[in-house]
């Protein structure tokens, strides 16, 4: 079934057209990456499936539902979760506040306590620092948080922007073997990379972005084969 | 030394009326990065608010709070709906004059309503003083003292013991984020708008038996109120009470040494040199007058 069906979208940035035409859908259950260099649009296309960024023209489903001009909070009710990039954690709230947060919608409030279980087992560092202020946190950490605080509100379909960004190779291992484990056991996943090589063995189909459109599309496996994607986005 | 005491009890005692202006303003601020030029006019409202029960029904400022608070905050929900909500994402120019407007017609709204008599409360507690030792304290100044701490407080705890204080504050941290969250941006800015203005306005009416009543009232109390929320720190609530408390006795220790002429220069003074050492104020913290998210 499809869970995102993304039509033909369009967004503007005053008279900037930031994306032009992107469709993209994501079946129940799948992992997609978006790639795409820098300015290419990947958080533009991310803002707009969240209701951040408003959609000129195309529409935006979700679950079978039209979704287009939905505020950003309703999406969150109906489960579609963003890691927005730069984490963006509450700096001044506590770990644990942080974390309560993320179930603040209305259908993730009655589970609350079993998610928090499996995030701190997912997370067990963010145990020890509960209480302690998230912009105290090292940027690893901080990611840690983002993720387990996205977990908090029950998402059907879990959407990060550039996890592994700025953090230690060691750490996006960790990031992305974590984000792994949150897709198997039954998480819709969508995400932006520009750390294709890793991301193409997490997911099961990707599309590259090139100016605000789709350049080309297809299974991990042919996008990590592709010349063109090898050239531009894997270094190699 | 009693006679020291006596011009920093006075001083605090004043400070913490105004601590009550100075959050809802450092709210309005820290939330939804506006300037609420009209916040001394909820104040002045509020004031012939419960002037007008005590003149007509004989109610008792204190009690007229019960009543004021719920009809401001009613304004307050009406005010965003109409005009603050409209200039969210604005320049900042637009927000500047859309509350400096509204500062404008609720003064002249008042000016045309109620003339421009001075007004003041008596009641039987007017003129009276409780003392201690040397050190006396007019007893009208210190029930408004206590009633504006007691409300300031309960904000703080509200603010940080409840689901919906802790979105105001995801709010303030930041929009987008909190966006993502599932918090209804909107209806936070909503509610923190009118919260904070039905505080100038309880502000307001415990202030009537202390000070006299005129349309324009709300213009000398907000400008001091404004020194005190940037001493304090743009949006930190603890901030805004500590400075309005400080500078209730900078106030009080210059007019009584030097002239009452001399207090409103003596606290710019600090307020400068604090902007000086410490821009962010003294509990603020560096750059949150500038997060605006994503
Ligand atoms: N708020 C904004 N106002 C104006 N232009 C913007 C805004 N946000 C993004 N843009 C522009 O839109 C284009 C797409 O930006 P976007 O952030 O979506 O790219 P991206 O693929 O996420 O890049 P990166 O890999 O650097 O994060 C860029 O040219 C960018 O400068
Ligand atoms: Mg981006």
């Amino acid at each position: 079934m499809t869970l995102l069906d993304v039509e033909d979208v369009a967004v503007y940035y005053g008279d900037m057209c930031a994306l032009s035409s992107v469709s993209v859908s994501v079946d129940e259950g799948e992992a997609v990456a978006v790639l795409g260099a820098n300015a290419a649009g990947k958080t533009t296309l991310l803002r707009a499936i969240s209701g951040l960024a408003p959609v000129a023209a195309g529409t935006i489903r979700f679950a079978g539902e039209t979704i287009t001009h939905v505020p950003p909070h309703e999406r969150v009710d109906r489960g579609l979760i963003q890691v927005p990039e730069g984490r963006l954690v509450f700096p001044f709230l506590s770990v644990f506040d942080n974390l309560r947060l993320g179930a603040y919608a209305q259908r993730a409030r009655a589970s609350a306590d079993e998610r928090l279980a499996f995030a701190l087992e997912l997370f067990p560092r963010l145990k020890d620092r509960g209480s302690q202020m998230a912009g105290s946190l090292s940027g690893g950490e901080q990611q840690m948080l983002a993720l387990a605080r996205a977990l908090m509100g029950q998402p059907r379909l879990l959407m990060l922007d550039e996890p592994s960004l700025g953090l230690a190779p060691l750490l996006v291992q960790e990031v992305m073997q974590r984000i792994d484990v949150i897709h198997q056991e039954g998480v819709t996943v969508l995400i932006v990379e520009q750390n294709a090589a890793q991301t193409l063995k997490l997911v099961d189909r990707g599309l590259v972005l090139e100016n605000g459109t789709v350049a080309t599309s297809g299974t991990a496996a042919d996008l990590a084969a592709s010349d063109e994607v090898r050239r531009a986005y894997l270094g190699i | 030394m009693d006679l020291a005491l006596q011009i920093v009890t006075s001083g605090l005692l004043t400070g913490g009326i105004y601590a009550l202006l100075a959050v809802g303003l450092t709210l309005i601020f820290g939330v939804l990065r506006v300037v609420n030029f009209a916040h001394g006019e909820f104040m002045m409202l509020g004031m012939y608010g419960a002037y007008w029960m005590w003149a007509l029904w004989d109610i008792d400022p204190y009690l007229s709070v019960f009543v004021v608070v719920p009809a401001i905050f009613a304004l307050g929900l009406l005010v965003d709906r109409l005009i603050i909500r409209r200039t969210i994402g604005a320049p900042e120019v637009t927000v500047v004059f859309a509350t400096l407007g509204l500062s404008i017609f609720l003064q002249n709204a008042a000016l045309t309503v109620w003339s421009a008599d001075t007004r003041s409360v008596t009641t039987g507690y007017t003129g009276t003083a409780f003392t201690l030792g040397e050190v006396r304290a007019s007893v009208p100044l210190v029930v408004s003292f206590g009633v504006a701490l007691v409300l300031a407080l309960a904000l703080w705890a509200f603010l940080n013991n409840t689901r919906f204080g802790k979105a105001i504050q995801a709010v303030a941290q930041n929009r987008d984020a909190a966006a993502l969250m599932g918090i209804n941006v909107q209806r936070v800015y909503m509610m923190t708008y009118a919260i904070a203005v039905a505080g100038a306005g309880a502000m307001g009416a415990i202030a009537a038996p202390v000070f006299s009543v005129v349309p324009r009232v709300g213009l000398s109390f907000v400008i001091t109120a404004f020194v005190i929320v940037v001493l304090g720190g743009l949006g930190s609530v603890p901030g805004a009470v500590i400075a309005a408390l400080l500078i209730g006795v900078v106030q009080s220790v210059v007019g009584f040494m030097i002239g009452a002429a001399w207090a409103e220069i003596a606290y710019f003074a600090v307020f400068m040199a604090v902007l000086v050492l410490r821009p962010q104020g003294l509990f603020g913290r560096r750059g949150a007058e500038v997060y605006q998210g994503a």
